[in-house]
């Protein structure tokens, strides 16, 4: 247990416990480079509202990325979780992950980059006999702390440490928001989970009210490895972590209306992650839709893509009757794809933003005869999300006023 | 030929041509074998009948032989006889029933539960069946899937598959040997087993097992429901039963050529296995080797997704016009073709290249209505063209589109 140590100082990836497969290749894009920036100011703003503990970017753990900590009672699933969205790991394979005694520390580079420290089950960091754990260096970031609960075994322990966790951070590191996970419900009648959740939710209510705190900022997801409701509980998770999610969210809305599509999400593809959506009701059936969709082009993408063709094919390609380099010969630089759902001819549609973001959105019946004007609409949106990242750098360069969001422009 | 690849009138390989070697279809007899539990119906269910893998954990256990006419590409019907494994059954199909279920066999597909506790005993009657099997069937063709491996370790998977298949290898060997051995009248076998009686102290069946090649042929797979390998598996076994497929292959390939394909896939509608492929020289180069399986299990998989979206039936068909082009690196889509397959074409970027390619497809229809059901004429064939020149480059794409006119 004493081996357990967040003081190594190695906050790169360690992911020693999972099976190897291969990784989709990093770099960081205009967009990611960005959003750390925003993020930036979030922090310096924080720092002056509340004198809270903030953040101190000196500290060598805390590198400005915001951080998702994974705590639980063992065997909840948090390794799962971490493998099955962050590296792909098939939800079958989790039967054969090891558990460690070492806290395993993740950082990932999408659209935005974060950490991920998974927490083994056993060790408790308030009340550790062998081993005082530095809570700046676990706390000291913006992020979440995701409990998770396994909904199939007994939880009263778990529940009972995550109320100590609670009290804890609502005195000393506020601006950590509290996500309970509970998870495992595959194999759970929908009643049993709602039980569950009522009765999870009551006692720590009851518990956190007896201390005189209201309004904590606890949220509730139930999920599972096995379908898609973990991936929609961490697209939450982390839309709260994202600046000026507003403006994004009233981008979309506005395409939908525009073009009349039904539901438009922005995709973190490495991770099937949304970011954003538009202001219609949520809708768990199109969530899933569209983000199969996303991994069917990255299978496509993988197979068909990732290779490059001899010399001589190009030169081929580019000859008679041709006579034009292959990046003229296309009508889009970035991936595009279409489809259509044979039942009512309901196309639905992606565009790759940049190498981390894509657009997905469902279209209205009928509406596939329209695709010329409707690809018009969503270049002025894509042009317009790619917007969103440069004027907050300019934003910051000028130390301006309130970022004036370009308007996508449609009519 | 430059100007109009896509001509299908006056093509050497044309319908017309083709056509006339089209081949009746017989019926097939497939027989699934395995102990009980060991995941036959998963697999055909899965397989033939759109279920998804979590959905097997419901099947109920098949008692005696459960016989299905699986239809497959319209006109080749697959007679599955999936052989309850409990044990009184077993016996009974190598006693009473002996003539009657391993007569006229064309397939043995035989799936060992890598799980299994009580590998010998699984073994010897694995044996006894292959007895049969070469005593009624002797042409028959065995495919062996070592089933569940998704229970295994992932770095244990090959080490463990090889061990058992070297195993299965040898008891096929050994099954087959003993056959010859009631009917010495039978050559070679009668041969060997007097040179063993020569030589005494010769270490006896290792060497003889590997000495004899098992004169049926033998395929062993490593599968899973839960992942694509159970699509490589089937695409082998119904490769083979597939009718007219050098004819397939022949089209396959003037459609690739005229249209610049880097590849194309073909597959049945319900199942989404590998009919038949062509790659370019160009295409070899992937390196992903297991994309035909891959793809497979995607599609499937996404008209799985479709299903549940819309509400409708997983084995209605559930999208059409699946397009994707990435940049200037390549362009793809995979579309309804006739009525019994889906087509899959993967080929250089281009919007011109791409419209021309799907204006082509489109027209090379009418070359494949042999797989939909009874053969039509070769005038038939040919005939219709779309006529659609528009966004077509001059220097072939209209030519080609609009080609099946001429002749
Ligand atoms: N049924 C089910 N099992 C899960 C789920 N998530 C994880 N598991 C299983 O729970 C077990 C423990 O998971 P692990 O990630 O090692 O837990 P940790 O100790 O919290 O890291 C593994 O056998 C997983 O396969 C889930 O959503 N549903
Ligand atoms: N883990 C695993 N289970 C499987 C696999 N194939 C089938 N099963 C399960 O094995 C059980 C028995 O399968 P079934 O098809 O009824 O076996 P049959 O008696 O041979 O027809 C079912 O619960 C299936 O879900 C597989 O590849 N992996
Ligand atoms: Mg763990
Ligand atoms: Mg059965």
């Amino acid at each position: 247990m004493t081996s357990a140590s967040v003081e190594d100082g190695d906050v790169l990836a360690d992911t020693s416990s999972g099976p190897s497969r291969p990784r989709p290749i990093r770099y960081i894009s205009p967009a990611a480079l960005n959003l750390h920036r925003v993020y930036e100011q979030n922090r310096q703003r924080l720092r002056k509202k509340d004198g809270a503990k903030v953040p101190d970017p000196t500290a060598p753990q805390t590198k400005g990325k915001p951080r998702l900590l994974l705590m639980g009672q063992r065997r909840s699933g948090k390794s799962s979780i971490s493998s099955v969205v962050f590296h792909k790991l098939p939800p079958s394979e989790t039967l054969f992950l090891e558990s460690t005694a070492r806290i395993q520390k993740d950082s990932l580079s999408s659209f935005m980059e974060f950490q991920v420290w998974d927490f083994p089950g056993q060790i408790d960091i308030f009340d550790n006999p062998n081993f005082t754990f530095d809570m700046d260096a676990i706390f000291g970031e913006i992020g979440a702390l995701i409990w998770v609960i396994d909904a199939q075994d007994d939880y009263l322990e778990a529940v009972a440490r995550l109320n100590t966790t609670i009290l804890h951070l609502h005195r000393s590191y506020p601006h950590i928001n509290i996500e309970v996970f509970i998870h495992k419900v595959d194999g759970l009648s929908d009643d049993y989970r709602l039980d569950i959740q009522r009765d999870v939710t009551i006692r720590i209510q009851d518990e956190l009210s007896d201390q005189g705190i209201e309004n904590a900022p606890v949220n509730f997801h139930l999920t599972s490895i096995y379908n898609h409701s973990i991936f929609e509980a961490f697209s939450k998770v982390i839309q709260k972590l994202i600046p000026r999610l507003g403006q994004l969210e009233a981008m979309l809305t506005n395409l939908c209306r525009t073009c009349r599509f039904e539901k438009a999400y922005l995709f973190d593809v490495n991770t099937k992650i949304y970011i954003a959506t538009d202001n219609t009701p949520e809708d768990m059936a199109s969530y899933e839709i569209c983000s199969d969709y996303v991994d069917v082009i990255i299978d496509f993408t993988e197979v068909y893509g990732s290779w490059s063709r001899s010399e001589k094919w190009r030169e081929r390609l580019e000859g008679e009757p041709w006579a034009q380099p292959l990046d003229e010969q296309v009508a889009c630089e970035w991936a595009e794809s279409g489809m259509v759902l044979a039942d009512a001819r309901r196309p639905i549609m992606l565009r790759e933003v940049d190498r981390f973001l894509a657009l997905v959105a469902i279209m209205k019946e009928g509406s596939y005869e329209k695709m010329p004007q409707i690809n018009m609409n969503v270049d002025v949106v894509v042009k317009g999300l790619t917007d969103f990242f440069e004027i907050t750098k300019s934003k910051e360069v000028s130390a301006g006023g309130p970022p004036g969001l370009a308007s996508p422009g449609l009519s | 030929m430059g100007a109009s690849p896509a001509v299908a009138g006056v093509d050497p390989t044309s319908p017309s041509a083709a056509h006339a070697q089209l081949k009746k279809v017989k019926k097939q007899k497939v027989l699934l074998m395995g102990k009980s539990g060991s995941g036959k119906s998963s697999m055909r269910s899965i397989i033939f009948s759109n279920y998804l893998a979590r959905d097997t954990r419901r099947l109920g256990a098949t008692i005696d032989i459960d016989l299905s006419h699986v239809k497959f590409l319209g006109n080749l019907t697959l007679n599955l006889w999936d052989c309850g494994g409990q044990e009184a059954f077993m016996e009974n199909y190598l006693s009473q029933q002996r003539a009657h279920v391993f007569s006229n066999v064309g397939v043995l597909i035989y799936v060992f539960d890598i799980e299994s506790r009580d590998i010998e005993r699984d073994l010897a009657t694995y044996v006894n069946i292959i007895s049969a099997l070469v005593q009624y069937s002797r042409d028959a063709k065995v495919f062996v899937l070592i089933h569940k491996m998704d229970l295994i370790q992932p770095l244990m998977r090959e080490e463990v598959f090889e061990h058992r298949a070297a195993l299965v290898r040898r008891k096929t060997s050994e099954a087959v040997a003993i056959v010859h051995k009631q009917k010495p009248e039978q050559g070679s076998s009668g041969q060997q087993q007097q040179q063993q009686q020569q030589q005494p102290t010769s270490s006896p069946s290792p060497s003889s097992s590997t000495q004899l090649e098992p004169p049926i042929s033998l395929q062993l797979f490593a599968t899973s429901i839960w992942d694509q390998s159970l699509y490589k598996a089937w695409a082998s076994i119904i490769h083979d039963l597939v009718p007219n497929l050098s004819v397939i292959e022949t089209q396959l390939a003037s459609l690739g050529l005229a249209i610049d394909a880097d590849e194309i896939l073909l597959f049945e509608r319900t199942s989404f296995l590998v009919v038949s492929r062509w790659t370019s020289a160009e295409g070899e180069g992937n390196p992903y080797g297991d994309r035909f399986e891959r793809m497979s299990n995607i599609l499937k998989s996404w008209k799985h997704t479709c299903s549940k979206y819309t509400g409708t039936p997983r084995n209605a068909e559930q999208f059409s016009d699946f397009e994707y082009k990435m940049g200037a690196t390549f362009s793809m889509f995979a579309t309804k073709f006739t009525t019994n397959t889906y087509i899959l074409v993967c080929m250089p970027p281009g919007e011109a290249r791409f419209n021309s390619a799907k204006l082509n497809v489109a027209a090379a229809r009418s070359w494949f209505k042999f797989l939909d059901g009874p053969v039509v004429s070769a005038q038939q064939v040919g005939g219709s063209g779309p006529g659609a020149t528009m966004g077509v480059p001059s220097s072939y794409g209209a030519d080609g589109a609009a080609g099946t006119h001429e002749n």
